[in-house]
């Protein structure tokens, strides 16, 4: 399937005269569902559940997208890729959306054809080993056998972090988290290392959580977030903006619960963010509710990261960076006016 | 005398040669466009959509990991140089599972066709099973099934303090040749060529007067005697590097990676269930009048196999052999499912996604298994060519 998709890219650039015409708005309202890339499983950011309904934090920043575009947060076609596969698929029109646990590098941000949009979740690259090992800090890692994954910002961190730590290292690379999970479990690894809050959730795929430790050391920024196709700034809006209006309803105490009560609100804030007056959907090509209908089906950002990843999850990762701005965090929204 | 009339002269593009030449260079013109307007329009279009192209990116720091290198690697070595360690890496595992494949095959194949029963219906079970299963279901059997067993290294299985297994793979002494080694060498390639001289000997004597010479006898020992005189007379210039536990992992030594044993495993097993049935078939492609004639001859019935049925059966063999061999070649680019760091793995995989060159480094790595394909494919041809029935 990879090599096809590689195929694909190959065959549609040598074809294709010129950019393709279509917005990806228009093809999105024309098929009547968005096409989403997701991982292949990580729990708290997408994830399928046992009746095959995806969930977490990655997901639901594509349903939110969804609901401002099809007024529906169902109307989302999920699409499972593996770290290496997942800027192919976007580049290829695969997908409209990445939003697949991706860090924004400089790289990626201006020589892959994409652009990054905003970030929804602030990582930070982490260590998780076994307990039994008795390890208590990353510097004590030298000489080990670390599992990782193709294909990610992690494999080049670690690189840099060892050398930096004059560590010698193994690496034993993987494609999907399922297999370094497993690698890890079978002791092929003595360590695992990815962004921290996936850490977290595959510990919770591990056969016994209880035996493996995450270490305190953060060793990188991997600000992470839904990416789109560059040339397309009207759609590069729409994900933008759909974040944002998700992190100002959180400031402003707007939630899925009581948006319908907030209508009735006289702060002109909210009465901007709910479509009530303003400039409201016109400039995205959007009708006046797209912000009402994120927050009805989806929620706020505060509710999204705690259903999914936070105290109300099996993850119990605290807002730290992720809180707003006026909370101790760094999750800032440019306002709605 | 009249005069022969020459025929009108006929214009040159009526002349069947000329014309034929005129389509050829037409057809040759015209491919050439189609491909430079392809590759030109590919490059536009991936630089107005704002991707990068060239292959300048070879040259660039990796900045990554890598698990098995057969030359020396780091972290602080280029791209390019990914390409290579991901190259030779193919080709180690290539190279093993084509001679591990063709050995199992064979003797599986000629197991088959045993009138032992019970050795007959073994290799008959080892076919359908093996040939039936996917590979790559196979490929982790054998790496998840290797890991699960093995114990970790602080709890090695060893043979004195010098060879160790463990989850982390089998750690060997390294040989490190000191001054004197030269000597050894030197009686290797001595009793070698005395056996190409030997073999030569025998032959003519056997044609001549056709007494037999024990030449595979004669050759072993000198093969094994003249270096280890040689080794003992210079004082034993060989000391060894062995492997010792130094904090998560051994260190030092030579180590063969798990995921290797386990894709190596995997493809042979696998090639092996295919080269049998092709075996098989290659020898019950020989007439069974041959058979009779050499036992008639007084042929013991090893020999009859080895030097009367075998023989006539390769010129059927060889062929389909060769699809094999290169389907393992492709085949081993499952690889990356293990985490064996193979040329798909390291350069179509993590170098692809580091730069984000997709139609450079596909375009290198499909290059590289055409060519290892054509090799395989030319060198089969050659091989074939001469075990071809040289009629008298
Ligand atoms: N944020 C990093 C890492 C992303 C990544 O792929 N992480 C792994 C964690 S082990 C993952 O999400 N795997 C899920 C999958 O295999 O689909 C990046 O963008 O390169």
């Amino acid at each position: 399937m990879k090599k096809l998709s590689f195929i694909m890219v190959a065959v549609f650039f040598m074809i294709s005269a010129s950019l393709a015409s279509a917005s990806t708005l228009e093809e999105v309202q024309k098929r009547d569902v968005l096409q989403c890339g997701v991982s292949t499983g990580l729990p708290g950011f997408s994830n399928p559940d046992e009746k095959g309904n995806w969930t977490g934090l990655d997901v639901d920043a594509c349903r939110a997208v969804a609901a401002a575009v099809l007024h529906d947060a169902n109307k989302v076609k999920f699409i499972p890729l593996t770290a290496k596969e997942r800027f192919t698929a976007l580049q290829s029109g695969e997908i409209d959306i990445l939003s697949r646990n991706t860090t924004w590098t400089l790289t990626r941000d201006t020589s892959l054809g994409l652009n990054f949009t905003h970030t929804d979740y602030y990582d930070g690259q982490g260590f998780m080993v076994s307990k039994k090992l008795g390890v208590k800090s990353a510097k004590e890692l030298d000489g080990a056998a670390i599992c990782i994954q193709a294909g990610t910002t992690t494999e080049l961190n670690l690189a840099d972090y060892f050398k930096q730590n004059n560590m010698k290292y193994q690496a034993v690379v993987f494609d999907t988290s399922d297999q370094s999970v497993k690698g890890f479990e079978a002791g092929r690894c003595d360590v695992l290392t990815s962004d921290q809050s996936q850490l977290y959730g595959l510990r919770i795929k591990l056969a016994k959580p209880e035996d493996a430790v995450v270490l305190p050391e953060i060793i990188s920024k991997e600000p992470l977030g839904p990416v789109v196709r560059q040339g397309d700034d009207g759609w590069f809006n729409i994900v933008k903006w759909s974040m944002f209006a998700m992190i100002n309803a959180e400031e402003m105490g707007v939630t899925s619960k009581n948006v319908d009560e907030m209508k009735k609100s006289t702060d002109p804030n909210i009465r901007r963010l709910l479509g009530l007056e303003g400039i409201k959907g016109k400039g995205m090509n959007l009708s006046d509710d797209w912000a009402y209908q994120i927050i009805k089906q989806v929620g706020n950002y505060g509710e999204m990261f705690e259903r999914n990843v936070g105290l109300g999850s099996p993850l119990k990762i605290k807002r730290g960076l992720n809180a707003l701005w006026n909370k101790g965090g760094i999750q800032y929204a440019p306002p709605i006016r | 005398m009249a005069t022969v009339e020459h025929p009108q002269k006929t214009a040159w593009w009526n002349n069947a040669h000329n014309r034929a030449l005129l389509f050829q260079i037409l057809l040759a013109i015209g491919v050439s466009v189609f491909f430079a307007f392809i590759a030109n329009n590919t490059i536009h279009n991936l630089e107005q959509r704002g991707i990068s192209t060239g292959f300048a990116f070879l040259k660039q720091k990796a900045g990554f990991g890598i698990l098995q290198h057969l030359i020396p690697y780091t972290e602080n070595d280029t791209y390019g140089r990914t390409f290579i360690v991901g190259l030779l890496n193919t080709i180690l595992v290539s190279v093993l599972g084509i001679i591990c494949a063709t050995i199992i095959g064979f003797i599986v194949g000629v197991a088959r066709l045993s009138s032992n029963w019970l050795v007959s219906k073994l290799a008959g079970i080892y076919i359908e099973t093996f040939r039936n299963l996917p590979l790559l279901l196979q490929i982790f059997f054998w790496y998840f099934a290797v890991l699960q067993a093995l114990p970790s290294p602080r709890n090695s299985l060893h043979i004195g303090e010098k060879f160790f297994l463990n989850i982390r793979g089998v750690y060997l002494p390294n040989p490190i040749f000191e001054q004197g080694f030269g000597w050894v060498e030197g009686a290797f390639i001595l009793a070698v060529l005395a056996t190409i001289i030997l073999k030569r000997w025998a032959s003519k004597r056997q044609e001549q007067t056709g007494e037999q010479f024990p030449v595979l006898w004669t050759a072993t020992g000198l093969i094994l005697i003249l270096p280890t005189i040689a080794y003992f007379a210079t004082g034993g210039p060989i000391s060894w590097e062995y492997p010792v536990l130094k904090g998560f992992n051994f260190q030092g030594g030579i180590t063969i990676i798990p995921e290797l044993a386990a894709l190596l495993i995997a493809l042979s097993v696998y090639t092996a269930s295919l080269i049998a049935e092709i075996v098989r078939s290659g020898i019950l492609s020989v007439s069974h009048g041959q058979t009779e004639a050499a036992e008639a001859l007084g042929l013991r019935p090893g020999k009859t196999l080895r030097l009367v049925i075998i023989p006539q059966a390769m010129r059927v063999i060889i062929p389909q052999m060769t699809s094999q061999y290169l389907n393992l070649v492709k085949n081993s680019s499952l690889a990356t499912a293990i985490g064996y760091p193979d040329l798909v793995a390291v350069f179509a995989g993590t170098t692809l996604n580091q730069t984000g060159q997709a139609i450079e480094v596909i375009a290198m790595t499909m290059a590289v298994y055409l060519t290892i394909s054509l090799i395989i494919s030319y060198f089969m041809n050659w091989y074939n060519a001469r075990s071809q029935l040289r009629e008298r």
